[in-house]
């Protein structure tokens, strides 16, 4: 039986490495280069066909899908790990203050994240994006807002669970600042249940916004985004069918890379 | 303890289906052959023809109402529920005689007491409200006998006649009746569903012998235009005038419905707003004229069915167009352009952002096209998506903006493109100001040689473009999807759907 | 008793704050529902005669006790932008109740594939001792999970409405038309939303059961000599089931919102496209109801799951 875990976990952690790894590095490359210009147009190339030339083919103004979509990524990328660096903060913070000393603030910061919850989420991001406009700061805002109160939510539970633990009495016996106790002495100890729930908001993130781009409230054109190329696509189905699906399965790589590998992180902590 | 689970579960999902299944109908009859169905884009505004505004719905209230006059598809006008008008000599006069034979949906004959409700109400003689502005110069309307009305108006306008094809509704039907609209169309209201579509039937007493062939027209609002081919291709629609160039392109192999392209009547514009720097400077205006690409931009984004423009004027009014194509070119002049852009003090550019109604998707492809020419220049240009609603309110009537794609319909009148020009019109959403064109524009509006004025209309559109104005774009054509199961659809200058020509092919 | 108090309480709060929100957001969302009514052809005194007809000359905060004073007695309102005739607003409630239909038996018809579907398949998919079914699975159900709704639906449209030709995509039957070829209609939109669920709740499931499997209780069973079926859908699937209900929970209020997209994707009248489009009409009557709505129901569905686990298992009231 461990043979059979340790081979299993290995190949989670393996596939999941490196899909992620190909997804980001790309990502990260288009930053800097890509085969072809993201935005140059050519009137004489539109709807080619995917060939060695252009690996994914062209579309309606003749840019090259594979550049595009390689910088898509990039920005799925980018704007789902600072989303997650938001409301990750925005959750340990408020978390921590909530579990730890309870009282009003907790009454009120609860009632706020279960109206949050009630939401659907890419509805609330309508609602925010509606009020402040299109952007890429805004999208992140929005989707910050909507991701925050699940991250509150774990980390006030981990909260209220350690603080009475004793090893945190004795601290607070000895007289130790409550800073230093909040993110000192029980900080580390929630971290093993916060990476999982970072990986598993990567996730949902980068399906947030993609759909988010997709309903064309999210990055906007030229900008190369994976939703708003689906949406785009979406309407040459007939005619070019691998439009849609270059940025779609794009999409399903980097979604399933990013599972497999929190899958792995969490059987390897087992 | 499975059993329970299972039995909730059950109820839950009966439950759902009680709640959901209660307003299920008997249904409908089927599809009959002499119907036919026309794919619309956007939900009707108002089923009331003095309150609708949407050129979407105008389009379908066509087939319900008519006015003293209309247009025929020639752009002339042809006398509808008046059998004949005259003007007098000196404008202020219009004395409509009305047919004997025009009888309202409900069976009731047209008498002049509702045509003399009807010019109230648009006019705000009635209320207060005018309806349709241009009718506001109405002094009065008088019943001369049951078949003549006569109307007296503040001061002449040549074009005003094109406004009498406003609606004739029965007496005090605006206030009253209200249950469902009732005109003298060749078709009457059957029924209307939010976001579905409006069924019409065949009014039987059309005064036009013969008319219409359907018995049946459904104008219904299709899922998205990017479904809408498939839509047509399975005979859901049988008409649609909206197709993309990718869409016709489709079509064309299938052989199952034929595509005509025909112009539409709206101009397409980079609007530049002349009060907001640097567009205040008339040199980065012209270097962006020189900058843009407008061959491109018919090709990439309506498959080179536009007509290219260099002025507010439609081709199709041939009388008073003048090509002003040739001032900054159909292609990009990027020399010419960073010249002009050094010369102005801005060598490196500058960062442009463009707003864009994002339900236009031909406006928001047209933005990519030009954003990328004006990267080719140095302009640093950014597509910023507004809504349609937000677009009204802060560019159109806000004037917050620097620049925006968009388009503006045209009726008939040829003075309604140059109108919103003048530095105090209340359209003139680009703020631009020239004491010449306001001086011309007085001259051609007090004008009664057609001829003459025609010349002043042609010497308003050379101002506008010496003064890059704005960055006129194209005359988009419209591609259309007929059915070949349907003939005898005939293509307006306007923006209309008439539907009672169409009949099923033997 | 005390339990049911506070639940309503608390969900009525939260309604309230939800609306309160909403409200705010519309006074502040740029865009006049007025002048986007009247279009660019609109006269100053058509706009005056329109604000005073829509109550907007009175201050926001009367506004929205006004709203709430008529919610409250059960009144939802109208529509500013439907009209039912020449010159009468469209009630909300009217329009809604029309697009109701449409989104629930979506909602409906996506449960039922996800329940039967994914049930069989997580038992089958504990109980399989073969190795390459087991790894097969786990990709097959990893990637389905991976896959948005929206790129699932177009994919669906693709295959089933492009290639096979199973359905007209676009071609949308009324229910009031027919309505069996409504749900032969609804059948794709609800395997788009489905797929990826029946995914996650089989996985959970065949996790759920493998936990119970090497419980105490079932060697005890054993030991004592019981059936291996008795065991397996006795005690095994009860106890496995129990997590798997309120999974299921939580996976319905993900439809809710799941259905908002697909109704865009497939083109269907539901309250999701109603919504999407009166945000941006600035409807606010329509939106601020199909919020509440909305929210609502999300809350009370984890609440049903809540008393039904507590029907299962009484323990959880004692704590």
């Amino acid at each position: 039986m461990p043979a059979h875990v340790t081979k299993k976990r290995n190949k989670y952690l393996t596939a999941g490495l490196i899909m992620t790894g190909t997804a980001v590095l790309l990502g990260i490359l288009a930053f800097f280069w890509t085969p072809w210009s993201t935005t140059a147009m050519s009137a004489s190339e539109r709807f080619a066909a995917p060939s060695f030339r252009h690996l994914f083919g062209t579309d309606n103004f003749g840019r090259d899908i594979f550049s595009r979509v390689m910088k898509g990524m990039g920005t799925s990328v980018m704007i789902s790990a600072l989303v997650v660096l938001l409301s990750a903060s925005v959750g340990i913070f408020l978390g921590a203050l909530t579990g730890y000393f309870g009282g009003v603030l907790d009454e009120i910061v609860m009632r706020v994240t279960d109206a949050v919850n009630g939401f659907p989420s890419i509805l609330l991001a309508l609602v925010v994006i509606s009020v402040l406009g299109t952007g890429r700061q805004n999208l992140i805002l929005s989707l910050g807002i909507v991701f925050s109160p699940s991250y509150i939510r774990i980390v006030r539970s981990e909260y209220l669970r350690l603080r009475d633990a004793d090893y945190i009495k004795r601290a607070r016996l000895m007289g130790v600042g409550k800073g230093r106790i909040l993110f000192v002495h029980i900080l580390p100890n929630i971290l093993p249940v916060f990476w999982v729930s970072v990986m598993i908001g990567l996730n949902n993130a980068i399906l947030a916004e993609s759909g988010m781009s997709y309903l064309g409230i999210g990055v906007q054109p030229p900008d190369a985004s994976l939703g708003n190329m689906l949406s785009d696509a979406q309407g040459y189905l007939q005619t070019a069918p691998w439009y849609a699906l270059a940025p779609g399965l794009a999409i399903v790589w980097i979604v399933l890379g990013f599972s497999l590998f929190s899958e792995g992180i969490r059987r390897l902590g087992e | 303890m499975k059993k329970k689970l299972c039995s909730l579960l059950l109820a839950a999902l009966l439950a759902m289906a009680v709640l959901s299944g209660c307003t299920d109908g008997t249904g409908e009859s089927s599809e009959n052959n002499f119907s036919a169905v026309v794919g619309i884009q956007q939900d009707i505004d108002s089923l009331d023809p003095h309150l609708a505004t949407a050129a979407g719905t105008k389009e379908i209230l066509f087939n319900i109402f008519e006015g003293l006059v209309k247009s025929d598809e020639n752009g002339n006008l042809i006398d509808a529920v008046a059998e004949s008008h005259t003007v007098s000599q000196d404008g202020l006069v219009y004395t409509f005689t009305l047919r004997d034979n025009v009888k309202f949906h409900n069976g009731n004959a047209v008498t002049a007491e509702d045509v003399k409700y009807s010019l109230e109400r648009v006019s705000g003689l009635l209320d207060g409200t005018p309806l349709v502005s241009a009718l506001s110069t109405i002094k009065s309307v008088d019943i001369l006998d049951e078949k003549t009305v006569q109307v007296t108006v503040e001061s002449p306008n040549t074009e005003l006649i094109y406004s009498f094809t406003a609606a004739i509704i029965p007496s005090g039907s605006g206030e009253e009746e209200g249950t469902s609209p009732v005109g003298t169309g060749p078709f009457s209201f059957v029924s209307y569903t939010p976001q579905e579509g409006i069924v019409l039937k065949k009014n039987p007493d059309y005064w036009q012998e013969g008319l219409p062939y359907l018995d049946q027209v459904t104008f219904r609002i299709v899922g998205s235009a990017e479904t809408a081919l498939m839509e047509l291709q399975s005979g859901a629609i049988d008409i649609y005038p909206y197709l993309t160039d990718s869409q016709a392109q489709t079509l064309k192999e299938g052989n199952t419905h034929q595509v005509v392209a025909s112009p539409s009547n709206v101009v397409q514009a980079l609007f530049l707003n002349n009060a907001v720097a640097p567009l205040d400077n008339v040199l980065v205006r012209q270097a962006i004229l020189y900058a843009i690409d407008k061959e491109e931009i018919n090709e990439y984004v309506g498959g080179g069915t536009g007509s290219l423009i260099g002025s507010a004027m439609l081709p199709s009014l041939a009388d008073n167009y003048v090509d002003l194509n040739s001032v900054y070119g159909t292609k990009a002049n990027v020399e010419k352009a960073k010249e002009l852009l050094a010369e102005a003090g801005y060598a490196d550019g500058f960062d442009l952002v463009i707003d864009i109604p994002s339900n236009y998707e031909f406006h928001m492809q047209t933005g990519e096209v030009i954003v990328e020419q004006l990267k080719a220049v140095g302009i640093n240009a950014s597509i910023n998506p507004v809504e349609w609603d937000t677009w009204l309110s802060d560019i159109y009537n806000g004037r917050n903006y620097t620049a925006t794609i968009s388009g503006i319909t045209c009726d008939q009148t040829p003075g309604y493109l140059l109108n919103r020009f003048q530095t105090q019109s209340s359209k003139n959403f680009i703020n631009y100001s020239n004491a010449e064109y306001d001086e011309v524009y007085l001259k051609a509006q007090a004008e009664q040689d057609m001829e003459k004025k025609a010349g002043y209309y042609k010497q308003l559109q050379q101002i506008l473009a010496d003064d890059a104005a704005t960055a006129f774009l194209q005359v988009p054509g419209n591609m259309t999807a007929i059915s070949n199961r349907l003939e005898g659809y005939k293509f307006y200058p306007i923006y209309v759907q008439d539907m009672s020509t169409v009949s099923v092919k033997k | 008793m005390a339990y049911l108090g506070k639940k309503l309480i608390t969900l009525i709060m939260t309604l309230f704050l939800v609306s309160a929100a909403a409200f705010l957001a519309f006074q502040i969302i740029p865009g006049d529902v007025v002048t986007s009514i009247l279009g660019t052809e609109a006269t100053p005194e058509r706009e005056e005669q329109l604000r005073e007809e829509l109550g907007f000359n009175d201050p926001p905060v009367m506004r929205y006790l006004h709203w709430v004073g008529g919610l409250l007695r059960g009144d939802l309102g109208t529509s500013y932008r439907y009209s039912k005739n020449m010159n009468e607003r469209m009630p909300v409630s009217e329009l809604i109740g029309d697009k109701l239909p449409v989104t629930l038996w979506l909602a409906a018809l996506s449960t039922v594939l996800i329940i039967v579907i994914s049930l069989p398949l997580g038992v089958l998919w504990a109980k399989s001792r073969s190795h390459a079914v087991d790894a097969a699975l786990g990709v097959v159900t990893q990637t389905a999970m991976a896959v948005p709704s929206f790129f699932l639906g177009i994919l669906v449209t693709y295959c089933f409405g492009v290639v096979l030709k199973l359905f007209t995509p676009g071609k949308y039957v009324s229910y009031r038309q027919s309505f069996s070829g409504f749900l032969g209609y609804l059948i794709f939109p609800a395997l788009s939303i489905a797929i990826p669920k029946i995914a996650m709740t089989a996985r959970f499931l065949r996790n759920s059961m493998l936990t119970e499997l090497g419980a105490d209780y079932v060697r005890t069973a054993c030991g004592k000599g019981c059936s291996q079926r008795r065991v397996m859908y006795g005690h095994v699937l009860r106890n496995a089931l129990m997590p798997v209900v309120t999974f299921l929970g939580m996976i319905i209020s993900e439809i809710v919102a799941g259905s908002i997209v697909i109704e865009q994707v497939f083109g269907l009248p539901g309250i999701g496209r109603l919504l999407i489009s009166s945000i941006s009409n600035r409807d606010f009557p329509v939106v601020e109801i199909l919020i509440l709505y909305i929210t609502s129901a999300v809350i009370l569905v984890y609440f049903l799951v809540d008393i039904l686990y507590r029907v299962i298992d009484p323990r959880i009231s004692e704590k």
